[in-house]
């Protein structure tokens, strides 16, 4: 049954595309998913699967779910986007990075299709670009880091050089050094969104090294299982609350919700609204979720913790606020002054105080 | 300086014992004149069942168990192929690994794991009284000890005994061995039996102590040094352990000067191992491969 | 008891019969697999191999098989003169990586001017020598210090896998890229891009040059001196040095070839289908290309075949997936059955099944 309609509205988006028509004649808003990962990760794409199934559920039958997973960037990902285009999709995000190109090369050719890239910047008029400020959460693990160390060593499990990396680092370090004036981050590159084994060695590395706090950009539970075997270690969530990893060694998390922008922007191509946006949200609107802090921490470090969170959702607290030196001593931010949204995306240098230099 | 020589070295020696169990086994295989490339293949399926085994059973060495017979199960695919069909071993080595990495997911979809399986790490008495050295190097679990006992035994095998003796012969020159009346292909495919068994263990470390989770892709490569291994040590037994845990001691230390934060080309350090293994392949000369390692064998040609 | 015997001279029938039979075994238990899954497995067969060339889509899949195919014939033309040698080159991966390293930087020099007759010329040759020159480190070290070709290649894949994941976030990186991985896009770069000829035909330049390289190869196979050194070396190495044929020249010729070919094809990617040097550039093509030289008998023709039905399982191995929901990982499982399957017929080919007792176990 499910078969007959897919090959139906395949055939009709043909003759549609064919006639240079819209696709959408169908009753059902037809919402495709593109995946970097197998859904099953246990990190990033997980979650947008996660994500994405909430959305199907608030509309229920309303829309028609397809998606893909294990995607690799390049021509195979044009090549299954467009495969979703033909099929009839009316709007499909793409979900990782390396989607790019693809994605805007695709959109020019189904001008009535809309596209969602996760994490880019290229925007056209068919294609939104949405990505989280995953390094407001940072700042409030950077807090509790700085509290809860007591050899003062804080271990970095980082994957990619890229901005939003060294953003999370900053942010981490800036508001753990506040707290705590005698802190040291030991940074390592792995190279990887996703290699447990090594995140694993890392994460032992660290803790050997002495530090007891890790916090990562890593997607596996990997360092978890290495603070938990060698006891006395904090570590955060990532991408997922991690929750099985609580109260020990885990002890808060950033989460990635995408939910509320999925149903949100299927909305708008169902009541016709949609248009092209670039989106960057944070705590406030709930794309970047807190993950529960656990009872390990004191409660006034808790309470601090809360307050930083609550006070970024309110927007009266900006996690790159003045007076911020650059890494080389430069002044970057003045007293008071706020980071530009620029400046945040193409951050490539560590603020004053963190140890060593980024790979490039 | 952070850096602890001797935890160093004990956290060398747990990344390395993947390597060193796969590697021994495609040694054993290879010294039979037998190249398989499927080595990743194999260790992730072993990875996987090893996995699903232990944490159903709850008990990991059910798992490590599991594996083995998980590993050797796909190795004789291989075996079949190639030397009942008569099948090129480079391509069927590759098949294998496309084979073993795709149902390795599809096997482990369902995979479910509980927190609490842990592998005991096992104090051998006396040596891990020695003062400081001892508390580290002799404070491991069984499988890493295994893994430095199947080396020794290996040797023992292909040194001392008369089977290791015929598994050479037929590594060197198959159509001798045949003539002098040794069965090649059972040789062969027990040899290969046992090297997917080794892989199978190799990769259930890996999903049961080193990470220890599943997750697709997990070995991430582990399968392809352990070949370079092989090479590295010129098909000798004792100078795996050295080529196993020069490789496993280059990621681990790079990881450890980065947490020092010394200003290391890391995205290029990765490619010493590689680089070192060719110029022990030079050095080394020709001559000491298996002279009939890839080679197809008919009793009738 | 069952036993092989070798045939005298390989079964003419069988030859075009082994690789049909194979099909049908790997559909067979395919349909199993998929069945397995809980999916119809004629819909998951014909949406593999059916829908791609002749469903609704075809003038959407088809030039996709043959982009896909271009790179994997090309390089495995090239390895099928050192594999029908006795020449084990299986580091094309690594060729191909660095063909698309060295033609991509060549592009990037030059950004942004103008001038593609000069520009797309030196693309190709820096291809070619890229590839031939990373062959060239096996061939020399076999010829000077009889090093195992095999194992030298195998180990330079991984640092040319290496080499392209650090200058993708290093020399290569795009500057204008907010600091993302990745280099400038060369489809966007209209001096260097390899763009269809005809659009949507599939067929861009390495497309053309793949299938010269079959026509070319299969010339010199049937009709050339080197193809008969090549041969008989293969078959005979005692015979080939009584003939006089010059060993250490054959291996540098047929690791030069087949490195420069791959060389070429990862040039022709990176600038068109890839279009970025990127840490995920590398594919496993080069491998891949190995299991269609042998897939198709080391044969020029059957080469060119071979590559696209590879093509085929791949391009409608991701459509099953995205319209039946297949996990990816039966696919690759798939795939993986056909290899065998097909490896598997061609004992049919060269031996042939006897009952009784033979001579020898």
């Amino acid at each position: 049954m499910k078969r007959r309609t897919l090959l139906a509205t395949g055939a009709g988006a043909a003759l549609a595309a064919a006639m240079g028509m819209p696709a959408s004649a169908q009753d059902k808003t037809k919402v495709g998913f593109i995946y970097v990962g197998p859904i099953n990760d246990g990190g990033w794409t997980q979650h947008h699967h996660h994500s994405a199934m909430e959305m199907v559920e608030h509309f229920g039958d309303a829309v028609e779910f397809v998606y893909q997973e294990s995607v690799p960037e390049g021509p195979d990902a044009e090549r299954a986007i467009t495969q979703m285009a033909l099929g009839g999709a009316d709007i499909i995000f793409t979900t990782s990075f390396g989607f790019m190109d693809p994605t805007v090369n695709v959109a020019a050719n189904f001008p009535n299709v809309k596209f969602e890239h996760a994490t880019g910047y290229k925007q056209a008029d068919n294609v939104s670009v949405y990505s989280a400020r995953f390094y407001e959460g940072r700042a409030i693990q950077g807090t509790l880091a700085g509290r809860m160390t007591t050899t003062n060593k804080v271990g970095y499990i980082a994957s990619v050089p890229i901005p939003e990396v060294i953003r999370g680092i900053n942010a981490a370090y800036i508001h753990a050094k506040k707290v705590n004036p005698d802190i040291e981050f030991k940074i390592i590159w792995i190279f990887e969104w996703l290699n447990p084994a090594k995140e694993a060695d890392a994460a032992k590395a660290l803790i050997e090294q002495g530090c007891d706090v890790v916090l990562q950009h890593t997607d596996s539970t990997a360092p978890h299982q290495a603070a938990r075997e060698a006891g006395g270690v904090y570590t955060f969530g990532q991408a997922a609350d991690m929750a099985e990893f609580a109260p020990m060694p885990r002890i808060s998390s950033i989460i990635d919700n995408w939910a509320p922008y999925y149903i949100d922007r299927v909305q708008a191509v169902m009541d016709g609204t949609w248009s092209s946006v670039s989106t960057w949200d944070g705590i406030s609107t709930g794309m970047v979720g807190i993950g529960e802090v656990s009872d390990v921490v004191p409660a006034e470090w808790k309470a601090e913790a809360e307050a930083m969170r609550d006070a970024i959702a309110a927007g009266t607290y900006h996690p790159f606020t003045g007076p911020i030196n650059k890494q080389d001593g430069s002044p970057w931010l003045a007293e008071g002054e706020t980071a530009s949204d620029g400046d945040l995306a193409s951050m490539f240098f560590y603020v004053e105080g963190v140890e060593g230099e980024i790979p490039s | 300086m952070d850096i602890n020589p001797i935890l160093l070295l004990a956290a060398l020696m747990v990344a390395s014992t993947p390597i060193l169990l796969a590697a021994i086994g495609e040694l054993v295989v290879e010294r039979a004149g037998v190249l398989n490339l499927g080595v990743e293949g194999m260790m992730i399926v072993g990875a996987v069942c090893g996995y699903i085994a232990g944490h159903s059973s709850g008990d990991p060495y059910l798992g490590f168990l599991g594996a083995v017979f998980a590993g050797a199960a796909v190795s004789l695919v291989f075996a079949v192929l190639t030397q009942f069909l008569m099948t090129n071993q480079v391509a069927t080595g590759l098949g294998l690994t496309l084979f073993g990495l795709g149902l390795s997911a599809l096997i482990g979809m369902r995979a479910e794991g509980t927190p609490d399986l842990t592998v005991a790490k096992l104090a051998l008495p006396i040596l891990s009284d020695i003062p400081v050295l001892g508390a580290i190097l002799f404070r491991h679990d069984l499988v890493v000890y295994l893994s430095i006992l199947l080396v020794a035994g290996v040797w023992a095998f292909l040194t001392y005994t008369r089977a290791g003796l015929i598994l050479r012969a037929v590594g060197e020159n198959h159509e001798a061995a045949h003539a002098l009346g040794y069965n090649v292909r059972l040789v062969r495919v027990l040899a290969i039996l046992f090297g997917g068994g080794c892989a199978g263990l190799a990769g259930a470390y890996i999903s049961l102590v080193r990470v220890p989770q599943w997750i697709d892709g997990i070995t991430a490569g582990a399968g392809w040094i352990a070949l370079a291994i092989v090479v590295f040590a010129s098909w000798k037994p004792w100078r795996l352990i050295a080529g196993a845990y020069l490789f496993g001691g280059v990621t681990v230390l790079q990881l450890n000067l980065q947490a020092e934060g010394l200003k290391i080309p890391v995205e290029y350090l990765s490619m010493a191992p590689y680089l070192a293994t060719i110029i022990v392949l030079v050095m080394i000369r020709a001559g000491r491969a298996p002279a009939s390692l890839g080679k197809p064998f008919h009793p009738s040609s | 008891m069952l036993r092989l015997e070798k045939r005298p001279q390989p079964s003419r029938g069988w030859t075009y019969g082994a690789p049909v039979l194979a099909v049908f075994l790997t559909i067979v238990l395919g349909m199993g697999l998929f069945a397995l899954l809980g999916k119809d497995p004629l819909v998951a067969i014909r949406t593999i191999f059916w829908d791609p060339i002749f469903g609704p889509f075809a003038h959407f899949y088809r030039p996709e098989i043959i982009k896909k195919a271009a790179p994997l014939v090309l390089i495995a033309v090239g390895l099928s003169f050192g594999f029908r040698a006795g020449i084990w080159n299986i580091g094309a991966e690594g060729q191909y990586i660095i063909g698309a390293i060295c033609g991509a930087a060549v592009a990037l020099a030059f950004y942004p001017m103008d001038a593609r007759w000069l520009i797309f010329p030196l693309m190709i040759a820096a291809g070619v020598l890229g590839g031939f020159l990373w062959a060239m480190i096996p061939a020399l070290l076999r010829v000077r210090f009889n090093t195992n070709e095999i194992l030298v290649s195998l180990m330079l894949v991984y640092v040319a896998d290496v080499l392209i994941k650090a200058f993708s976030i290093g020399v290569l990186r795009n500057p204008e890229g907010f600091g993302m991985p990745g280099s400038r896009n060369l489809r966007q770069y209209p001096s260097a891009a390899n763009l269809d000829l005809i659009p949507n035909s599939g067929l861009h330049w390495g497309s053309l040059v793949a299938l010269f390289a079959v026509i070319f190869a299969y010339i010199l196979f049937t009709r050339h001196h080197f193809g008969f050194q090549v041969r008989l070396a293969g078959q005979s190495p005692r015979a080939a040095r009584f003939a006089g044929i010059n060993a250490n020249r054959l291996v540098i010729l047929c690791l030069g070839i087949s490195g420069a070919l791959a060389g070429v094809a990862g040039m022709f990617q990176v600038a068109g289908p890839s279009g970025q040097i990127l840490g995920s550039f590398p594919s496993f093509y080069g491998f891949t290309a190995i299991i269609v030289a042998f897939l198709g008998r080391l044969h020029p023709v059957g080469i060119l075949c071979a590559g696209l039905i590879m093509a085929l399982t791949y391009i409608g191995g991701q459509a099953a997936e995205a319209q039946l929901n297949l996990p990816a990982a039966a696919i690759l499982t798939f795939q993986g059955m056909l290899l065998f399957c097909l490896l598997a017929v061609d004992v049919l080919t060269n031996y042939r099944f006897r009952l009784g007792q033979g001579e020898a176990r």
